[in-house]
């Protein structure tokens, strides 16, 4: 018996699986390919192989721009990763506690920053920590510190760390919620078992909670990773493309930006623009695929 | 004894850190708004009060509104925050249901496919999305926008929803085939009304990334005519650093209407972030 074809599976998967193709993964493909191409005063496009890619590299001024744009956006993602998240456990655990009264109310006021767009919030500290209106001081000033207030987003040694801090600040109600969501679904039966034996709070949290949390901990290591070498926006609203004071806070996405744009002097190149983009895309992907490894791993063996 | 006064330290510790990091979440927002209705002495005489007689002043807001299209700005986002939305939570509920419901060759591997999308960042393929985009003439359209947030949404959307599609007891769908009900009465009529709770909750965070984005209008539609609040914001405040009632005024602006959705939509919002969570 020959049945007929199946056209309702089609017609169900065809609109999403077109816009999905044409404006998301065959874009991600061409600009892998685009990446071995360069761009001719014309506009042709012809191959060159690795040539990008070892310029990128190796050319005093790509290499020196780069190298900084990566540094940078390490330290970004160290800051975020070792402020933000410690941060958000110590929240959520307290939380997490039997009894605690408006939990409800704090988090959702904890995590309303995260919905304003990163553009207003980057301007609304730029307002905010500006020596001009002088409020940072005033504040530093009520805990007798106002001496050590200092322009710090226009200081080259501490404009990345503000940014980064500023970054926290916004996104700190996400990986909060996720480990809340985390530790309130332990089993009370573990706890209670551990509270007979006489354990402590502390020695709880620290030998049955937190390693049962670990693989929330990772998919909000991987999440802070991803958004982090994607990151644009809070440094062009702040600082503009240029990424200043003198590219300190300069990071892939707004070096990807002016190499594929241009800026000032500098025309863009939209062939070295996929370049830069498919490094950003290894290096997103490696994270994305160590992740995987890792969790898979520890999930195994703590579903047991 | 002893240990009733543990406890209450404990408590009031617990509040003590949960307060103030509340306080500290809220109060830059705090502090723009009841400054945007303020006379420029007093934004800057007593930046940290409430407006008084005195000090209370629109000017900011009139200001903006007179000289900058935000309300145009607005309806922009507007549409293509809402036009992406629908069109994400139709066509991937129509995927999810196909990839979850029907075992087909490739199924898996078409659920692999459409699944990359969420770790990846669409983001990086922006070179080829503006070449596709001038060459379908859609450069400074809001369609160019749409489609391309609706490329973004879609595989988040898809496995959300398809995990919610398994859960609809399979009598159900059982009991509408013996009775002849053909496949897309079943999808559009009993499934879709089932899972409606994952929708509005896959609905409402797929909308602020959209609303939010800065990348995509600066670079397929930084037209006058088609741009969005955010990068609205971006480029007026840029112009006019130097006059603060103008600058709180419009932040405050762009603020208002995500803290009203807010209020409506926590709940759920949140539900969903927990409940994607832990699986």
């Amino acid at each position: 018996m020959k049945r007929a074809f199946p056209w309702h599976i089609a017609v169900f998967l065809a609109p999403a699986f077109l816009i999905y193709t044409a404006f998301s993964a065959l874009p991600l493909l061409d600009t892998l390919r685009l990446g071995f191409f360069t761009t001719h005063d014309s506009g042709q496009q012809t191959f060159v192989g690795l040539a990008n890619y070892i310029k990128l590299l190796t050319d005093p001024d790509w290499s020196a721009a780069f190298w900084n744009a990566m540094s940078n956006n390490f330290k970004f993602f160290l800051i975020v990763m070792f402020v933000q998240n410690p941060i958000a456990l110590l929240l959520a655990a307290l939380l997490s506690m039997h009894g605690v009264r408006g939990a409800k109310a704090y988090q959702t006021l904890i995590f309303l920053p995260t919905l304003l767009s990163v553009v207003i919030i980057g301007f609304i500290w730029q307002l905010i920590l500006s020596p001009l209106w002088g409020v940072s001081e005033k504040l530093l000033g009520f805990v007798g510190l106002a001496d050590y207030f200092h322009p710090w987003l226009g200081d080259e040694a501490t404009a990345l760390i503000t940014l980064s801090l500023i970054s926290v600040w916004q996104f700190v109600g996400v990986p909060m919620m996720l480990l809340y969501a985390s530790l309130i679904a332990i089993p009370d039966e573990i706890i209670d078992a551990a509270r007979i034996e006489g354990a402590s709070s502390w020695h709880i949290f620290w030998t049955i909670r937190l390693p049962l949390i670990l693989p929330t901990l990772g998919l909000v290591t991987i999440l802070t990773f991803v958004g982090n070498f994607n990151a644009f926006d809070l440094v062009y609203a702040v600082k503009g493309a240029i990424a200043g004071p003198n590219y300190s806070t300069d990071l892939l996405g707004t070096f990807f930006y002016r190499t594929f744009f241009g800026y000032q002097s500098q025309i863009g190149s939209p062939t070295m623009g996929a370049a830069v983009a498919t490094t950003m895309f290894l290096i997103i992907l490696s994270g994305v695929g160590v992740y995987f490894y890792f969790i898979q791993r520890k999930l195994q063996r703590f579903s047991f | 004894m002893k240990h009733k006064v543990t406890r209450a330290a404990g408590t009031g510790f617990t509040h003590l850190v949960l307060g103030g990091y509340t306080l500290l979440a809220l109060f830059p927002i705090l502090l723009v708004i009841i400054n945007s209705v303020k006379s420029k002495d007093g934004i800057f005489d007593s930046p940290l009060s409430l407006p008084t007689m005195e000090t209370w002043s629109l000017i900011g807001f009139e200001k903006v509104l007179a000289k900058s299209p935000f309300i145009h700005f607005f309806s922009n986002s507007l549409t293509v925050t809402l036009v992406s939305l629908v069109l994400i939570l139709v066509l991937g509920a129509m995927a999810a249901w196909a990839l979850s419901e029907y075992k087909f060759r490739g199924s898996k591997l078409l659920a692999i496919y459409m699944a990359f999308g969420i770790m990846v960042p669409i983001r990086l393929g922006t070179v080829s999305i503006l070449e596709l985009i001038v060459k379908l003439d859609l450069t400074n359209t809001l369609t160019a926008l749409i489609l391309v947030y609706v490329a973004q949404g879609l595989p988040l959307a898809i496995m959300i929803l398809g995990e919610f599609i398994q859960q609809v007891p399979k009598e159900l769908k059982e009991a509408a085939r013996c009775d002849g009900v053909g496949e897309f009465k079943i999808f559009f009529q009993i499934i879709l009304p089932l899972i409606r709770p994952a929708v509005a909750t896959v609905a409402v965070f797929t909308m602020v990334p959209i609303w939010n984005d800065l990348w995509f209008p600066l670079i397929l539609a930084p037209g006058e005519e088609t741009q969005t609040v955010t990068l609205g914001v971006q480029q007026f405040i840029g112009q006019y650093v130097t006059d603060w009632n103008a600058v709180l005024a419009s932040l405050s602006l762009a603020v208002l209407p995500v803290l009203v959705m807010y209020v409506f939509a926590s709940r759920q919002l949140i539900r969903g972030i927990t409940a994607g969570a832990v699986k």
